[in-house]
């Protein structure tokens, strides 16, 4: 079985996997144990598994652990705690910007990304930014304050 | 912690179910606890109703608090836990505070009772004259009070519930009313919250099945070579269930992907083209006349304006953003499960009955799935989980894949609505007939995909049970004096069917609504204008006139200079008896592509008294934009053997750059029983979007999904 170096949340980590292919969602998700990333689709079609890599909203079900390797990796968890959330976080915890909450992984860590290129985004703006990510329980007003409120 | 140990630590008051003679689900005699009062004046409630993300469980610590004068940081809840909380029903059909609520008022207020008397001896003063508040016992009139945790102490107080115990009157509440933040979002925000999907065992394998490539195949042979390759695999088969477990959970999605396997042809026919017609014609149960009142043949046939329309509603699913999982531990003769059923000691009934287990081995426990809308798959996933970890005698994580879900989690039904209704020269409405056809049958709890497969459970047969299905919401709201309201049962259906949030209601209102605003188009006259003269119940007329008031309206008759922007509004009652809602839209129709804008959604909801304000409007909203979503995009499609939306590709749901900004307006009424919300306010979305469209261009939507395609041709045939 091979071993992949990942830097994950800051700190770096061996991992094994008996397929290169493996998606990096589940070696999250089995191997590290971070859970805050989510299966939805397989697919890259709704967004729950949204992952930061180098910066960039990626989507850890499509993203091999190959490709992976060398590549600095955020997770929900890296971003804050409930103690110290991030101040997107926070903002989605003030906004109560969720129901079920599934989404809520793919929505903060699309939007983190986002806000690191534009700090100060329209409405418009976050709402095609967002456009990739599904939310079923139709809570997208909040979600879209929140991210405006995390952007001040 | 268990309950039993958490209540057997030291001192409490524990108030418990008052369990009717012979009811099914009576626990044994220590196992019925609904509130413990800790000595340290923290509370905790169990119930069987569970959160799925509603809020729910927010609502009844307010309930709680309110009642008991302990405030609400102090007090937890254990949901849906079949070993530990008592069954007062599941979650379903907005039941959540009008009855799982009232319960937990009358369990508090039980307390309270005993609390005050307690109090009074302590304090040497009539119970009368003391309250509760900080968790304190005191005189209403001030002075020293003693703490609840003193009271209690070190003994413990066991009481039943008391329906008699004197309830609070809501004029003085304080902490119901208020908007109290939900204690699951930091966790959610943060990755640390716990879903059904995130629970693990030690030894612990994962499970992925395999379903047929078309409804009703039968396995003819697995080749188990053709997964060698793939790391400690084992192969499930159990006559037509197949299913792979693996110690990584990659191993089992490859396995279940590459694994070959043939299989006969199914036994389906039913295909989306046509289904309308198909419906029509099906044979079925006989029409059931729901209500029926004056001569509405003779009213139609003699009026100055006769009219008539057929609509339709399509097959949606659940589709929910998690693929449904459970984890189960079969062993000594028992299960435990771990699911985000909506309904634990439901499922566990099922289960005991279908594996032949006795139900007080099989322990259901809830924890949060993604939101579900209904009976999803979980029922299914549950089963699954079972069939594989009995197989393996380990405990086994089973996930269902995108294309399982929405494959083959059981669906919300497709309606017929034909409708006819007569104006006289006035223009006043004095007919009304509306029928609904849909499909009853077999529900998900009768077919369960792996236990059907494996021959534990007969097929179920796929047709409707005789029943017809529901006519709430069928009737419009308003004043007329010859009325005909019917429903007639499908005996074809290509799927199984099982509950979608505000079932077969939204299809009822779309068409009511939708024909409603047809006839008022008829009559010349102004849509609000229509409906305000045929309501009299003054919370109707203060929904309907505040929605169209936010969305400034100015009365004309419909359809206005049909130039691509217009408004619409649609109102109902939920099951002609609970909330009222008044919901208007604002859209810009494109006539080129077909595309439909939806610029501005106001509503104004009434649920009576309101429990938590923050917690219902995330609720409105979320029930307009998820039927937002079903109106413009959403269809299940068939081929003849099987489903064929099957992801996000082929069943689109909206989207964020399609949001529009949405008001909503609650209307509290303290000195008013509550009403669920969390499926009403879906009822009128479709019809006032289709009424919108109709205003702006002139030409009627009668059938959902709202398409581009679908939009363009008929404005094409104007």
């Amino acid at each position: 079985m091979a071993m992949y170096q990942l830097r994950v949340n800051g700190k770096t980590s061996s991992v094994d996997s008996w397929d290169p292919d493996q998606p990096l969602l589940y070696v999250l998700r089995n191997a590290l144990g971070l859970h805050g990333v989510k299966y939805g689709c397989g697919l890259g079609q709704c967004g729950s598994c949204t992952v930061l890599m180098d910066g960039k909203a990626t989507r850890a079900c499509i993203t091999t652990v190959k490709q992976a390797v060398g590549r600095s990796i955020e997770s929900l968890e890296g971003l804050g705690s409930p103690e110290a959330p991030s101040a997107l976080q926070a903002a989605f915890i003030k906004e109560q910007a969720a129901q079920c909450g599934y989404c809520t992984n793919g929505m903060i860590c699309a939007a983190t990304a986002l806000l690191k290129t534009t700090p100060q985004p329209t409405l418009e703006q976050v709402k095609s930014s967002l456009a990739g990510n599904l939310c079923r329980c139709g809570t997208h007003t909040r979600i879209l304050k929140a991210v405006m409120r995390g952007a001040k | 912690m268990t309950r039993r140990e958490l209540l057997q630590a030291g001192g409490a008051m524990i108030v418990s179910f008052a369990w009717r003679a012979g009811a099914q689900n009576a626990p044994a005699a220590d196992l019925d606890s609904f509130l413990a009062i800790h000595p340290d004046g923290k509370v905790t409630l169990f119930t069987s109703h569970v959160d799925v993300g509603t809020g729910i469980l927010t609502a009844y610590r307010q309930i709680t608090a309110e009642e008991l004068g302990i405030p609400v940081a102090l007090i937890t809840v254990v949901e849906g836990d079949t070993a530990t909380t008592p069954d007062h029903g599941g979650t379903g059909g907005s039941s959540g505070v009008p009855r799982g609520g009232a319960d937990i008022r009358r369990v508090a207020a039980t307390a309270r009772r005993a609390l005050l008397e307690m109090g009074a001896k302590q304090l040497n003063r009539p119970a009368g004259e003391l309250t509760i508040a900080n968790a304190e016992v005191r005189p209403a009139s001030g002075g020293e009070g003693v703490a609840i945790g003193t009271l209690i102490g070190g003994k413990r107080f066991e009481m039943k519930v008391d329906p008699a115990a004197p309830l609070k009157n809501p004029a003085q509440y304080t902490v119901v009313g208020k908007a109290v933040p939900r204690t699951d979002l930091a966790g959610k925000a943060t990755g640390r919250h716990v879903f059904v999907q995130d629970f693990t065992l030690p030894g612990m394998l994962h499970g992925r099945v395999i379903r047929p490539p078309a409804v009703g195949a039968r396995l003819l042979t697995v080749d188990e070579n053709s997964i060698h390759a793939i790391p400690d695999v084992r192969v499930v088969r159990i006559e037509n269930f197949l299913g792979v477990v693996a110690k990584d959970e990659w191993a089992a999605i490859r396995a279940a992907r590459e694994l070959k396997a043939t299989w006969s042809e199914g036994d389906a026919t039913f295909v989306t083209v046509g289904l309308e017609a198909a419906m029509a014609a099906a044979p079925g149960g006989k029409e059931q006349i729901a209500l029926e009142r004056g001569d509405t043949a003779a009213a139609i046939s003699a009026a100055a304006k006769p009219l008539s329309a057929k609509y339709y509603w399509p097959f949606h699913g659940h589709t929910s953003l998690a693929p449904s999982c459970a984890v189960a531990d079969v062993k000594e003769g028992g299960a435990t499960i771990w699911s985000s059923t909506q309904g634990t000691f439901g499922l566990r009934s099922l289960i005991a009955q279908i594996f032949g287990m006795p139900r007080e081995k099989v322990r259901v426990v809830y924890l949060d799935g993604s939101g579900s809308y209904g009976s999803n798959g979980a029922y299914d996933a549950a089963a699954d989980a079972v069939l594989l970890s009995r197989a393996v005698s380990q405990p086994v994580r089973l996930q269902w894949m995108r294309q399982d879900e929405h494959g083959w989690d059981p669906k919300g039904p497709a309606q017929l609505l034909e409708m006819r209704g007569a104006l006289d020269s006035d223009g006043k409405l004095t007919a009304f007939e509306s029928r609904v056809i849909a499909p009853t049958g077999p529900q998900w709890t009768e077919a369960l995909l792996g236990p059907t497969a494996a021959g534990l459970r007969a097929e179920a047969p796929r047709g409707g049970g005789g029943g017809a299905p529901t006519t709430q919401n069928l009737d419009p709201p308003y004043a007329v004096a010859n009325l005909r309201v019917s429903a007639r049962g499908v005996n074809q259906t290509p799927i199984r069917l099982s509950n979608l949030r505000a079932p077969l209601k939204i299809g009822n209102t779309f068409a009511v609504e939708s024909f409603v605003d047809e006839l008022a188009a008829a009559a010349g006259v102004d849509a609000v204008a229509f409906r305000r003269r045929g309501l009299t119940d003054p919370r109707a007329l203060a929904v309907l006139n505040r929605a169209a008031a936010m969305m400034d309206w100015q009365p004309r008759p419909s359809p206005g200079p049909r130039n691509g922007s217009g408004r619409g509004i649609a109102y109902m009652r939920y099951k002609q008896a609970e909330n009222y809602v008044a919901i208007a839209m604002d859209v810009t129709v494109d006539s080129a592509t077909g595309k439909i804008t939806v610029r501005r959604i106001t509503c104004a909801h009434d649920c009576g008294l309101i429990i938590n304000p923050d917690g219902l409007l995330n609720q409105v909203e979320g029930n307009i934009l998820h039927t937002l979503s079903r109106t413009l995009h959403e269809e299940i499609q068939f081929n003849g053997s099987r489903v064929t939306t099957v992801d996000w590709a082929s069943y689109p749901i909206l989207r964020f750059p399609e949001v529009p900004p949405v008001e909503v307006a609650l209307i509290d009424r303290p000195d008013q029983p509550s009403y669920g919300a969390g499926e009403a306010a879906c009822a009128p979305v479709a019809a006032a979007l289709g009424n919108a469209v109709f205003d702006a261009t002139g030409v009627r939507l009668r059938s959902v999904p709202f398409t581009q395609a679908k939009v363009k041709e008929a404005l094409a045939k104007g």
